[in-house]
């Protein structure tokens, strides 16, 4: 496996130059951190369709490109036109990056806030080093994940929000990872949510390339959810279709927290999500919901991990997929439930639309259950649209194109309808209109 | 649930195995271990055909090559495979003409078991293959069955007498590069069943072949082969029960099934194997291999099983749809107490056009026990209008126990319309109340509760089955419940 030896090479030289450029920041916990992180990452192979965890996923496309770590890369962030990326320019705080680089400019809203913090990551590791290395690294282990332990190795920024606790946070705070380069790059943003005691905060992620180059994005995002706290986190792929994208979202739940998660998948060639949970202590709850609407030869991966540590808690999870063309969809969710979580309900579906021939979905979803006092259901179907419906609607005058659309649409737009955000429903709602329309035309 | 209660449960629940006895009777063994030249004495014992002796060697010579699988979700010590004795037959092996001229242990060993060899006469409708160790020792109805057409024989019989059936179908549908253990088997087996039911009979009563292990460190490699022909209709039933040791014994047997067109068969087991003591010394290994293959158009396969036994089982009955319009049907109990292991579950390769299937699960697990589920539905890309139903439900008794799904669904036809559910719980509290109010025992009402949630399987079992399974699962969950 020379090919691997070369690009981990590469990844040690971006290191050293990462190092360089850091001048003086290299002392501190968090550099031991990112040290660590590259010897796991040195430590660890590269994964194959033989390990289990990625049975279906095939990344050895992601492998062959030699992506450079972004911040070594010579093109300027061009951060002309992202504005048209904002949803909601007035009442949503606003983060935007720009291949992994923060842009002071396009940010706003973020500064004058009261009660809690949300900044870049860079900032934070300046001004509040111990909340930092407190954090980070806590819930995303960097031990069985190579894509995780590459990405802590170069953390450098991304986006941290502090909210104090009994705070309720009233703007939506919307973070933006644009990429603009002509340039094969590998961005890795690096997330770190602390919701104090009883605060609610709505933190919306996109993922927007205004260039059309390939490039990889790497991100992990933690969540820390104390007692008490409700967090909702949206976040939207819509990354370039030659792009690559493997996120890993990490999150913990103290005593009666609320953590809801909306995840969209539309762009990305090769696109692997993670999303893992675990309940600290009891009578938290979760509800994951995610969507992905794929064509071309498109693949979207979505592995989930629910785990119930703690009685008395709550999750539900739906998944919904419609796949076009030749594209391939991949689920896998395990909810598993520890020896003394008794009394847990857990709930977990996933349904798949395929429109083509050609399309294929492999899902697995998965109990493991050590804990006999518990409700725990799992479903999942893959199917077609029901020719009743379709001639249901075709007898009160639709065309055969317009009763598919509205079907898929109905079958679609059910994960997003319950998000407390009207502007990023109504926007999510009319983008799967879009890419139902344009999907469907072939 | 209060401490009488409890303590009852617990009296109950270490109850030894019912079955447990080593019957006394001399074996002719070969040495320890396995080599080229122990196959050569297998196929030699057995006055195999050359052929015979090739496939078994290419099958050594692949198992050399290949590694113990590490994926199932269980544990345990790995068989020492130079330690087995491959091979064990009765001695002086007598052929009878009257059941007097059977040695008398032997009777009293299925008298033990149940089956008395003289009952099965009379009993209509059930002809036996009994297998002693690796020999078949007894074997009845023949007569009757011969002038069907239907050949029912053991497989060393079948390969001396039918070896251009045998040669034609052995290996088809489990060839020996499938999995380490099937290659193993396919090197090593010593005996089994075989069953050929010709173009358009229905076959008139259930075969039926009790397997038995005996002989201290023999593993039992088994290989049965049932072909069905045109609108031929077969239902095969085999069950086991076995004496109680300390040592491990490894079973790996593979079943082979082969339904052509219109054909029909069906395929029940009862397994109860010594599952080890409390501690979960000693048990059977059961790796087994089987598959049927739908050949034919219209033809149809459905396993039943109801697993009780064996320390660690580790087998996935599977149907391989290539006839169009041909049904796969699983159904399954699967019980684990104790330190019993089982992952199982089935395989549906739906490859014609209007195949389906369906997948009937229930796991139960009591005591320190884990019961998985692990499943694939996979619709080739060829396969229009593949319909599938999946259902496993788990049961838990005990805060100790685990049960796990595994289900992979591979689609890659839109037309396919797959469903899967999935559900774990315990038996309710306010269910048990209901049934003590009745009268019933805390006992009864579990078994009562127990054998209504399996009773969408044992319906699927031939009566005489049915019967001793709910038998069998008040025995293996007796005292389980707290």
């Amino acid at each position: 496996m020379d090919k691997h030896k070369e690009l981990k090479e590469l990844f040690n030289k971006g290191f050293t130059s990462l190092e360089n450029r850091l001048n003086g920041g290299t002392k501190g916990e968090l550099h031991t951190y990112r040290k660590d992180a590259l010897k796991r990452f040195n430590e660890l192979r590269f994964p194959t369709i033989k390990d289990e965890e990625w049975k279906y996923t095939n990344i050895s496309p992601v492998i062959a490109k030699y992506f450079k770590p972004s911040a070594d890369s010579a093109v300027i962030a061009d951060a002309k036109g992202v504005d048209r990326f904002f949803i909601n320019r007035n009442d949503f705080i606003h983060l935007v990056f720009v291949n992994g680089r923060f842009s002071d400019e396009l940010s706003f809203g973020w500064k004058e806030t009261e009660g809690f913090t949300v900044t870049n990551l860079k900032t934070a590791i300046k001004d509040k080093p111990e909340i930092v290395s407190g954090y980070i690294g806590k819930n995303a282990v960097i031990e069985d994940n190579i894509f995780t332990a590459l990405s802590s190795a170069f953390i450098e920024d991304g986006t941290f929000i502090y909210v104090n606790k009994n705070t309720v946070v009233e703007k939506p705070v919307h973070i933006f990872y644009v990429t603009n380069s002509n340039e094969e790059i590998m961005n890795a943003p690096r997330n770190l949510f602390i919701a104090g005691a009883n605060s609610q905060i709505k933190v919306i992620e996109s993922y927007e390339a205004l260039s059309s180059a390939a490039y990889f994005t790497n991100v992990v995002t933690e969540i820390f959810l104390e007692e008490g706290a409700v967090v909702e986190h949206i976040k939207i792929q819509d990354e370039a279709l030659g792009a690559y994208h493997i996120a890993r979202t990490e999150v913990s739940q103290k005593k009666a927290s609320n953590y809801l998660s909306y995840n969209v998948d539309f762009g990305g060639s090769i696109v692997r999500n993670n999303l893992h949970t675990r309940f600290d202590e009891s009578g938290a709850e979760n509800n994951l919901r995610g969507l992905y609407l794929t064509s071309g030869s498109q693949l979207v991966d979505n592995h989930t991990r629910i785990d119930h540590a703690m009685p008395h808690c709550l999750s539900h999870e739906l998944y919904k997929g419609v796949l076009n063309d030749s594209s391939r969809a991949v689920f896998n969710g395990k909810v598993m439930v520890r020896k003394d979580a008794q009394k847990t309900n857990a709930f977990q579906e996933n349904k798949n639309l395929l429109l083509s021939e050609d399309a294929l979905v492999n899902t697995k979803p998965q109990l493991e259950i050590f804990a006999d006092d518990v409700k725990c259901t799992h479903g999942a179907t893959v199917g077609q649209l029901s020719k009743d419906s379709l001639f249901y609607l075709k007898s009160r005058g639709f065309s055969h194109d317009t009763a598919m659309r509205v079907l898929i649409y109905a079958f679609a737009s059910d994960v997003v309808h319950a998000i407390d955000i009207p502007e990023i429903r109504d926007y999510l709602e009319k983008k799967i209109a879009e890419k139902l329309a344009t999907g469907l035309e072939n | 649930m209060s401490t009488t209660e409890t303590n009852e449960i617990e009296k109950l629940a270490n109850q030894e195995y019912k079955y447990g006895f080593v019957t006394d009777i001399e074996t002719e063994s070969a040495p320890k271990g396995l080599n080229e030249d122990i196959i050569a004495l297998i196929s030699k014992k057995k006055n195999e055909p050359e052929w015979m002796l090739e496939y078994r060697l290419k099958a050594y010579r692949h198992w050399l090559k290949m590694e113990e699988p590490e994926w199932p979700n269980v544990s345990y010590t790995k068989p020492d495979f130079q330690d087995i004795i491959y091979y064990s037959a009765p001695k002086n092996r007598p052929k009878y003409n009257s059941l007097d001229e059977v040695d008398p242990e032997l009777i009293k060993t299925f008298e033990k078991l149940g089956i008395p060899l003289e009952e099965q006469k009379i009993f209509a409708g059930v002809a036996v293959d009994a297998v002693f160790d690796s020999v078949s020792v007894a074997t009845t109805y023949k007569e009757k069955l011969k002038e069907m057409g239907i050949i029912f024989c053991s497989m060393s019989e079948a390969i001396q007498e039918h070896p251009g059936l045998v040669k034609k179908y052995i290996g088809s549908v489990v060839p020996y590069t499938d999995n380490f253990y099937a290659a193993l088997n396919s090197a090593v087996f010593t005996d089994g069943s075989f069953a050929f039911i010709p173009k358009g009979v229905r076959c008139p009563m259930e075969l039926s072949t009790y397997f038995r292990i005996n002989a201290s460190n023999t593993g039992q490699f088994e290989r049965t082969l049932i072909v069905a022909e045109d609108s031929a209709y077969v239902s095969y039933l085999e069950g086991c029960t076995a004496p109680m040791r300390d040592e491990n014994q490894l079973h790996a047997a593979v079943v082979e099934l082969v339904a052509l067109d219109n054909a029909e068969i069906k395929y029940s087991t009862i397994q109860n194997w010594y599952a080890g003591d409390k501690e979960g010394r000693g048990g059977i290994y059961n790796f087994v291999t089987k598959r049927g293959l739908c050949k034919g158009v219209n033809s149809k396969i459905s396993w039943t099983q109801v697993e009780t036994g064996s320390s660690i089982t580790w087998k996935y009955p599977s149907c391989v749809l290539q006839g169009d319009n041909s049904i796969g049907e699983f159904y399954s109990v699967a019980v684990t107490n104790n330190m019993q292991q089982a992952d199982t579950g089935t395989k549906m390769i739906h490859i014609g056009h209007n195949t389906r299937s369906t997948i009937v699960s229930k796991g139960i697990s009591a005591g320190v026990s884990n019961n998985t589920y692990r499943g694939l539905v996979k619709v080739g890309k060829k396969a229009s209008h593949a319909r599938n139903y999946s259902q496993c439900d788990s049961l838990l008794i005990g805060d100790k126990c685990g049960a796990h799904t595994f289900p992979y669904l591979e689609v890659n036809n839109p037309t396919a319309i797959i469903e899967h559910e999935a559900t774990t719980s315990k038996i309710g509290e306010d269910q048990i109340f209901y049934l003590n109010q009745r009268g019933l025992s805390t006992e009864d009402a579990v078994s009562m509760i127990v054998n209504g949630y399996c009773k969408e399987v044992f319906r699927e079992l031939p009566m005489e089955f049915a019967v001793e399974a709910q038998k069998l699962l008040s025995v293996s969950l007796e005292g389980s419940v707290g």
